[in-house]
C-alpha cells in the first residue's frame, strides 16, 4: 500500500533578498485510499506544503523528510515525482503557449506510464473523461491553460488527475473560484479516482464547501506553517462555525 | 511565455507609431547616407549611427570598411532549376541587376560596388513550378561579394530555397523582381558554420496584384545582418515576411526590415520569432513599416516575438510603423520578450515530463504557428528538425 511520509518537513523561501521560513515542522503520514483535508487560513503555507511536495525550485528543503513507499522523494526531480505516483493540482494552473492540451496530455501520460497509450484506447479514453467532466471536445485543440477561465483550469487539472492515477494526489484548492455546479462536477471527478481506492488524496482548502462533496477520513488543521490540530470530519464542522481564530492566535504566540 | 509580462534584463524593447503630416521619413532620416550603388557614397560606419549601433562591427571582418578582399575561391553558388527556368550568369553591367532595390548601408553598397559576376534566374511569365528552385550557396573559407537576382514573369509562380552553409566572409545582396499578378515564395536558410559572416540586403519589388512571400530562416554564423526589404509596383501587391532565428552563445543575428507602402491597396503582414540561448547571444530585430500618403488602403501588422532561453542572451526589438496617410485599412505592430518561464517547466515536469521533453515541447510550441505559415511541407519538416537539434545542443 502507498504511503506519503512527511516528518518534521522545513522549507524557506527567498524573498526580498530574505530567507523566510514558511514550514515549521509538518509532519502529516497520508496512505493510498485515505482522504486528508489540509485546512487554513490564507498564508498559513499551505501551498508551500503542497510546492515543495511536488519539487518546485522556489522552495528550499532545510530539515526533514519525506519519503513515498520508502523512496526519499527529496533527492528526485520534479518529473521523477510524479512519475513515482505524486500528483499535484495546482491552484493557480499555468498556461503554456504553442502546446495543445492534447499534445500535453499524451506526452505527460506516455512519461508517467512509461510507454505511449495505445492511440485509440488513448482517444477515447480522453474523449470519456472530457464528457464526465462536462468539458467540450474543443479544448483538446486549445493551448494548455490559455485562455482557460478559473473553471475551466481545474476541470483540467482534475483531467490529468483522472487519466494519470496517481498514488497520492495533492489538490492545492481545487474548489477555489468555481461556481456550485463546477464544484460539483469537479468533486464527482475526485471521487471517481478516489472509489478506485487506489489513491491517497491531500485536500488542500480554505473553505468547508467541498468537503460536503468530498468526505474526508481526517482533517488538519494548517497554521503558521505546521499542523496544529488533526481530528476527523467533525473538525471541519467546527472550524465552519468557528473559523481560525482560535488556531491563528495560538500559532502567532506559539 | 506569456505576452511580454517579463521583460528580461538584457533586452530592449521600444516601439514607434509614428504619424507624420508631411513626407518627412524618419526611416530616411535615420540612415547616415541616402541609398546609392556606389561605396564610396557611405563613410566608413563608426558605430554609433543608429543603422549600426546594434552590430558588432569588428566581427565583420573588413566587409564595412573595404578591407575584406575576395577571394575569388571559397565560396560556392549552385543552383538547381526545374525546366523552364532561366539560369544565368551575368556581368556588372547587366541591365537586370538592381531594380528592386538600392543598397541602403555601407557593406550592401559595398557587395554592389565590388561583385565581378552576378545570377540571374528567370520564371517565364505564366510558368508554375511544381518544384523548387534550390540556390545553394556554401561556403569554403572565402571571402565573397555577390548577387543574386530572382525575377518572375507575369502570372509565374515559384518556390525558391536559397540555402546558406558551410564558412565564408560574404556580402551579398538578392533582388526579387515580381511581374503583375505573380507568386513568389522565398526561403533563405542561414546555417552557416560557427565563425561566418554573411550580410546582405534582400530587395523584393512586388507587381500589380503579386504574392510575396519569405521567410528568413538563421542559425548559424558568428554574425548575420539580413536587411529583407519590400516595395510595391503596383497596387493589390501582398507580401508576407516570416522570420525565424534560433541564436546561441555568442552568435550575432541582425533582421532589419523595411516594407514600404509606396503604392495604395498594399498588404503586408511581418511575423519573426527568435529562441535565444547562452552567453552573448544577441539578436536584433528592427521592423520598419512606411505607409506613405499615397499609399490609401494599405493594410499591414507587424509582430516581432523573442524567447530567451537562458541568462546573458540579449534581444533588442524595435518595431516602427509610420503612416502618412489616415485613410488605411488597418496598421499595427506588436513586439514582445519573455524569458523561458520556469513556472511552464515546472508544470510539464510536475506531469512527469522530462525536462529536455517540456524545454522542447514549450520551444516547439513558441515556433509552430509560425513554421506552419511556410506552407511548403519539407521545408517545415527540416525547420522543426533543425530547432530540435539546436535545442539538443542546448541542454547536452
Ligand atoms: N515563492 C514565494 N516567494 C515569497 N514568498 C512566498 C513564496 N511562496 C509563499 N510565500 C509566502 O509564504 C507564505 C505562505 O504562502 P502559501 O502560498 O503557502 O500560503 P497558503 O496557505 O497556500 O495561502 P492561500 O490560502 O492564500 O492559498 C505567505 O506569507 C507567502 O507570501
Ligand atoms: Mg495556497
Amino acid at each position: 500500500m502507498a504511503t506519503l511520509e512527511i516528518r518534521d518537513l522545513h522549507v524557506t523561501v527567498e524573498a526580498d533578498n530574505a530567507t523566510k521560513e514558511i514550514l515549521k515542522g509538518v509532519d502529516l503520514t497520508v496512505k493510498q485510499g485515505e482522504t486528508h483535508a489540509i485546512m487554513g487560513p490564507n498564508g498559513s503555507g499551505k501551498s508551500t506544503l503542497a510546492y515543495s511536495l511536488a519539487g518546485h525550485p522556489k522552495y528550499t528543503i532545510t530539515g526533514g523528510t519525506v519519503t513515498l513507499d520508502g523512496e526519499d522523494v527529496l533527492e528526485m526531480s520534479v518529473d521523477e515525482r510524479a512519475r513515482a505516483g505524486l500528483f499535484l493540482a495546482m491552484q493557480y494552473p499555468v498556461e503554456v503557449p504553442g502546446v495543445s492540451v492534447s499534445n500535453f496530455l499524451r506526452t505527460s501520460a506516455t512519461a508517467v506510464r512509461g510507454e505511449a497509450p495505445k492511440l485509440r484506447t488513448w482517444v477515447k479514453e480522453v474523449k470519456e473523461a472530457m464528457e464526465r467532466l462536462n468539458m467540450d471536445p474543443a479544448f483538446a485543440e486549445r493551448n494548455v491553460n490559455e485562455g482557460f477561465s478559473g473553471g475551466e483550469k481545474k476541470r483540467h487539472e482534475i483531467l490529468q488527475l483522472e487519466l494519470l492515477k496517481p498514488k497520492i494526489a495533492i489538490l492545492d484548492e481545487t474548489d477555489s473560484g468555481l461556481d456550485v455546479d463546477a464544484l460539483r462536477v469537479v468533486s464527482e471527478g475526485v471521487n471517481r479516482v478516489r472509489e478506485t481506492g487506489e489513491v491517497g488524496t491531500l485536500l488542500i482548502t480554505h473553505y468547508t464547501r467541498i468537503l460536503r462533496y468530498i468526505k474526508p477520513d481526517y482533517v488538519h488543521v494548517f497554521s503558521a506553517g505546521r499542523i496544529v490540530e488533526s481530528g476527523g470530519a467533525e473538525l471541519a464542522d467546527k472550524l465552519e462555525e468557528e473559523g481560525y481564530e482560535a488556531y491563528t492566535k495560538g500559532g502567532a504566540s506559539a | 511565455m506569456a505576452e511580454a509580462q517579463n521583460i528580461p534584463v538584457g533586452s530592449t524593447t521600444a516601439g514607434a507609431i509614428a504619424v507624420a503630416a508631411e513626407a518627412d521619413s524618419t526611416v530616411a532620416t535615420r540612415m547616415s547616407a541616402p541609398p546609392s550603388f556606389d561605396v564610396a557614397d557611405f563613410p566608413v560606419p563608426h558605430g554609433r549611427e543608429e543603422e549600426w549601433r546594434f552590430t558588432p562591427l569588428e566581427r565583420l571582418r573588413g566587409l564595412h570598411d573595404g578591407t575584406a578582399t575576395a577571394t575569388g575561391e571559397g565560396v560556392k553558388v549552385a543552383v538547381e532549376a526545374p525546366e523552364g527556368v532561366t539560369v544565368e550568369t551575368v556581368g556588372r553591367d547587366d541591365a537586370r541587376l538592381g531594380r528592386a532595390g538600392t543598397p541602403v548601408d555601407r557593406v550592401a553598397a559595398q557587395a554592389y560596388s565590388a561583385f565581378e559576376q552576378a545570377s540571374v534566374v528567370t520564371v517565364p511569365k505564366e510558368t508554375v513550378l511544381t518544384e523548387p528552385i534550390r540556390i545553394a550557396v556554401h561556403g569554403e573559407g572565402g571571402t565573397a561579394y555577390g548577387h543574386q537576382v530572382v525575377e518572375l514573369g507575369a502570372f509565374a509562380e515559384a518556390v525558391v530555397v536559397i540555402d546558406h552553409t558551410g564558412d565564408a566572409v560574404l556580402a551579398a545582396n538578392v533582388d526579387y523582381v515580381l511581374g503583375d499578378g505573380a507568386k513568389l515564395t522565398v526561403v533563405s536558410v542561414q546555417d552557416w558554420d560557427d565563425k561566418a559572416v554573411h550580410v546582405g540586403q534582400h530587395n523584393a519589388l512586388v507587381g500589380r496584384d503579386a504574392s510575396f512571400k519569405s521567410v528568413v530562416v538563421t542559425f548559424g554564423g558568428d554574425v548575420v545582418r539580413l536587411h529583407p526589404r519590400v516595395t510595391y509596383a503596383g497596387p493589390g501587391g501582398e507580401a508576407e515576411l516570416y522570420g525565424l532565428y534560433f541564436t546561441d552563445a555568442g552568435q550575432h543575428q541582425e533582421h532589419r526590415l523595411l516594407v514600404d507602402h509606396n503604392v495604395p491597396h498594399c498588404k503586408s503582414n511581418v511575423a519573426y520569432k527568435g529562441a535565444l540561448q547562452g552567453d552573448d547571444a544577441h539578436a536584433v530585430w528592427i521592423g520598419d513599416v512606411l505607409i506613405e500618403a499615397k499609399a490609401e488602403g494599405t493594410d499591414t501588422y507587424e509582430m516581432n516575438r523573442n524567447l530567451v532561453l537562458t541568462d546573458g542572451a540579449r534581444v533588442d526589438s524595435v518595431p516602427n510603423l509610420e503612416i502618412e496617410t489616415g485613410e488605411i485599412v488597418g496598421a499595427g505592430h506588436a513586439s514582445a520578450t519573455g524569458r523561458f518561464d520556469d513556472e511552464q517547466l515546472f508544470y510539464l515536469m510536475a506531469r512527469g515530463i522530462p525536462e529536455i521533453d517540456a524545454r522542447r515541447l514549450v520551444v516547439r510550441g513558441f515556433f509552430a504557428e509560425l513554421v506552419q505559415q511556410i506552407g511548403v511541407p519539407d521545408i517545415e519538416e527540416r525547420l522543426i528538425a533543425k530547432i530540435e537539434e539546436e535545442l539538443e545542443a542546448s541542454v547536452a
